[in-house]
């Protein structure tokens, strides 16, 4: 698995996209210290690109390079290799280029501008740590999508329809049934309802750091305790590892499976 | 001319005290002729002093019905060991001075304190320790007196039984200044108190309000501290109160403001910071209140209008970070925000007049939904959560369409 | 050399395989023929186990094939379309490849066959269709192993390359190792193959050698024959 992961990792980092990504993030860090040059400001503008772009690029790529190395998938599927070998390291080969470039596209122009200083750091460090999280859930999932959808346009859209899903949709279903059910105590299904998508986890377990804890124990007692306590930072944390583990032994499942 | 009239009397006292106490000063010591602090203020004449020196001395319902100064060298303690009120003072003229006085003793029925001042004028208070009390100060129907310089740190957990570190009580031109209270139930509080100042006092880590106005008018408070307290600073029920740079920080919980206006008219509110308050100002039924020059930094709500508040002006304040600048639960709006600085102001300035072109609307259509259903907080910076923000910038259903600001500043307000 | 047995395979409602059995002996090069979508490569794909069968059981010199396919490791394979990871060099595909396999390989000969020299520092997706089939041959050939399986192997070759390939199949041959092959052209098959395996829907519909097949059918010319069998089953 590890030469499967070594070559997919080499594959894409010497890719075009990747540099477009890592120079991408390269440029939105100097220029959000730029016009901020406030650090810890700085980082809650990255948290809106962060929990929105970062499962989208996740995605794409997830889907992108499925269905692109497919015949080098085969041409794996003939050597004396395990495949669930070939499809993990794949996945970890992506997710990893993936994540090195956000955190080298970001942390440069941080550590550029005096991160070790600052006071942030923690901060900065929890928004690098989910944004790879969120890139190993996402990537995963695509990889998943890709999976059970030869068709490449149909795996496309759905992969693009979970991200619309789980960033924007999922979330306004979610407003509307608090507003529609609000004369019902509400902590616990709220609790749960952003336990369901890693992105609304995400947005929850960084904003515990910056503005919205004492915000959120403004609500009620549950959340007091959630929130007010590390106990909500670790079963964030925990909900991200499960939300990534799933659909990687998932993958494990389907690739056993699955016909080439 | 106000408050010209105590320092006048003051003058006058201290030129009376002067010819008679030079050789009327009593002592009390362990070994001294008078070894309690009744005994000495017993032996005292009017306009003596009675000295006392270190040591401890374990008496309460020390009575004072005589206009004189009772001083402490090096800080004596007096112990009132938990049997109520340690001094009480009835006479006008009376200066206390330079004591430690502990253990007060708390009571349901009783406000017992460490000293307390009844139908007193002219007194001073000041340079004191209070320990382990229940109400530290307590002035009833006082008169034209200073209370400064003193330390108060109770050890309060509950509201129920505990007391407030200053507490005026039909009481009148006042000053309170330079105290620092701490960890009492509020800090200090005013029922029916008029013409008093407070300044330059730090009131931390109160169980309930760092101060609480009811019922009291024409008072001001400038340059004071109010840090951390369980809900922050409340002015109720009052009228023509003055609030100028004073800081209101950290006051974050359940139900915890900077500010906390109720029934509030005529007043001035200016060049105060507010920063790190789950809500800075929470402002209901007030009306003709100025805000002027105040900063707003890093609250959940800058400022939170409820019920109706008519004729109140925001005007060169600055709001930067806050999670929410401005609330309402109505959809009314008779209040005029003009020329503030709004961090999260996005339009620009091409004619350069330092004011950007297209007004600025502080409210969201998030913070109604919050407001409504507190729970939806959850969803805060989402990007449904922009979204629908964003439209209802564009065109507002839910808020006030008449609430913005239609000249918002491009640059921080500066006093 | 393989052995399979009541082999059945379904995609969706199509049933590929229907239970097919087969003995492949050692030594030789078979060709599996059949019309298109008849489960040729369906069937190769089985004996890799690429494609996992419904049904039945496959042996490789006796032993059953196990999910985790390290007995690849003994066969050598050709896929139908060659696509590479086109960020790659052709050098460094090949040296990925003896990586992943393990064990020795020898490359050179067959770079010089094929005149690869020019390619080597050249990514796989500037390559043409041709150059990228050469490259396909040569990771298939520069292993050892008793079994090779050549799916489509004609694709793209210029007359030379083929003459190569042939050449190269004929050397095998001689070694001693078993040659399974799939093609569409006849006279490479009739050229090359010591044994004919017909499919047709999924079924084994002829086994055995050319002269058998031209008995069986009474025609002389292999494509002939060829287009006798798949008419007489339509009939």
């Amino acid at each position: 698995m590890l030469k499967i992961l070594k070559y997919s990792f080499f594959d894409l980092i010497r890719s075009r996209w990747s540099y477009v990504y890592l120079l991408f993030y390269l440029l939105l860090g100097f220029v959000l210290l730029f016009l901020n040059e406030d650090l810890s400001k700085a980082v809650i503008t990255l948290m809106n690109v962060i929990i929105i772009l970062v499962p989208l690029i996740g995605t794409i790529f997830g889907v992108m390079y499925y269905y692109d190395s497919k015949e080098f998938t085969e041409l794996l599927l003939a050597q004396p290799v395990k495949r669930s070998s070939i499809f993990i390291g794949q996945y970890l080969g992506v997710s990893l280029s993936l994540v090195m470039s956000l955190v080298l596209g970001l942390g440069l122009p941080f550590v550029f501008y005096g991160l070790f200083e600052s006071a942030a750091i923690w901060d900065f460090s929890l928004l690098l740590v989910t944004g790879s999280m969120l890139t190993f859930i996402f990537t995963a999932l695509a990889f998943n999508i890709a999976l059970y959808n030869e068709n490449k346009i149909k795996g496309f859209s759905y992969a693009i329809l979970m991200w619309l899903f789980l960033a924007v949709i999922y979330d306004g279903l979610f407003l509307m049934s608090l507003i529609v059910f609000e004369t019902y105590p509400l902590d616990k299904f709220t609790l749960i309802a952003t336990v369901f998508n890693p992105i609304d986890l995400s947005r929850i377990l960084i904003l515990l750091k910056l503005d919205i804890a004492a915000l959120l124990g403004y609500t009620g007692a549950i959340f007091q305790k959630f929130f007010g306590t590390n106990v909500g930072l670790f079963l964030a944390l925990g909900s991200l590892m499960i939300w990534i583990l799933l659909p990687v032994l998932n993958i494990y499942r389907k690739a056993k499976k699955k016909d080439f | 001319m106000i408050f010209r009239l105590p320092t006048l009397f003051f003058l006058i006292s201290f030129f009376y005290y002067g010819f008679n106490s030079a050789n009327a000063q009593i002592t009390v010591c362990d070994s001294c002729e008078f070894t309690s602090v009744k005994a000495g203020i017993k032996a005292a004449k009017p306009g003596d002093t009675v000295l006392i020196k270190a040591g401890l001395y374990k008496e309460n319902s020390i009575i004072i019905d005589k206009p004189i100064t009772l001083l402490g060298e090096n800080l004596p303690t007096i112990d009132g060991e938990d049997k109520g009120d340690i001094i009480q003072v009835f006479a006008d003229d009376v200066t206390i001075d330079g004591l430690k006085l502990i253990n007060v003793g708390s009571s349901y029925t009783e406000d017992y304190a460490a000293i307390r001042v009844s139908r007193a004028k002219n007194f001073v208070i000041q340079n004191l320790e209070l320990r382990k009390i229940f109400f530290g100060i307590y002035l009833e129907k006082a008169r034209e007196g200073i209370v400064r310089n003193n330390n108060i740190l109770g050890d309060a957990v509950s509201e129920h039984n505990s007391g407030n570190g200053i507490q005026l009580w039909y009481s009148k031109k006042i000053e309170i200044t330079n105290n620092s209270i701490q960890k009492v139930r509020d800090g200090i509080y005013l029922e029916f108190a008029d013409d008093c100042r407070i300044t330059k006092n730090l009131s931390k880590d109160n169980l309930r309000y760092g101060l609480h106005f009811m019922f009291s008018n024409d008072d001001v408070y400038n340059d004071n501290v109010f840090e951390n307290n369980g809900a922050g600073v409340a002015v109720m029920f009052s009228k023509r109160i003055h609030m100028k740079r004073n800081k209101f920080q950290y006051n974050w919980g359940t139900a915890a403001y900077g500010l906390l206006l109720k029934e509030i008219n005529d007043a001035e509110i200016a060049n105060n910071i507010f920063e790190e308050n789950t809500t800075g100002i929470n402002v209901e039924g007030s009306n003709r209140v100025n805000y002027t020059g105040n900063t707003f930094k890093n609250n959940g709500w800058a400022i939170k209008v409820k019920g109706a508040c008519y004729n109140n002006e925001f005007i060169n304040n600055n709001f930067l970070y806050n999670s929410f600048d401005v609330s309402y639960n109505a959809r009314l709006n008779d209040n005029k925000f003009h020329q503030n600085f709004w961090s999260e102001y996005t339009g620009y300035d091409l004619d350069e007049d330092g004011f950007g072109d297209v007004p600025y609307r502080p409210v969201k259509l998030f913070s109604y939904i919050v407001n409504r259903t507190p729970e939806t907080i959850i969803l805060m910076r989402s990007l449904f959560v922009d979204i629908i923000d964003f439209s209802e910038k564009v065109s507002p259903v839910f808020t006030p369409d008449n609430l913005l600001d239609e000249a918002p500043l491009m640059k921080k307000y500066s006093w | 050399m393989v052995k399979i047995e009541n082999i059945h395979k379904k995609f969706g409602k199509n049933e590929v395989l229907k239970g097919v059995d087969l003995e492949i002996p050692k030594n030789g090069i078979f060709a599996i023929l059949g019309p298109n979508g008849s489960g040729k490569t369906t069937l190769i794909k089985s004996i890799l186990g690429m494609v996992v069968p419904d049904k039945g059981k496959i042996f490789i010199d006796g032993k059953q094939t196990h999910a985790n396919g390290l007995y690849r490791k003994n066969i050598d394979y050709l896929p139908q379309i060659a696509n590479f990871p086109s960020n790659l060099g052709v050098k460094e595909l090949i040296k990925m490849i003896q990586d992943l396999r393990g064990g020795s390989a020898n490359s050179d000969h067959l770079i010089e066959l094929f005149q690869l020299e020019p390619f080597l520092d050249k990514k796989l997706s500037n390559l043409s269709g041709g150059t990228k089939q050469k490259v396909n041959l040569v990771l298939t050939f520069m292993f050892d192993s008793q079994l090779v399986i050549l799916d489509e192997p004609t694709t793209g070759l210029d007359p030379i390359a083929l003459l190569h390939l042939k050449e190269l199949l004929r050397k095998e041959k001689e070694k001693g190792k078993t040659v399974l092959v799939t093609s569409h052209i006849m006279s490479f098959v009739e050229e090359v193959s010591d044994e004919i395996v017909f499919i047709l829907e999924g079924k084994i519909y002829f086994k055995g050698n050319l002269s058998q097949l031209r008995e069986k059918t009474g025609e002389q010319d292999f494509e002939r024959a060829i287009a006798h069998l798949l008419k007489k089953n339509h009939a």
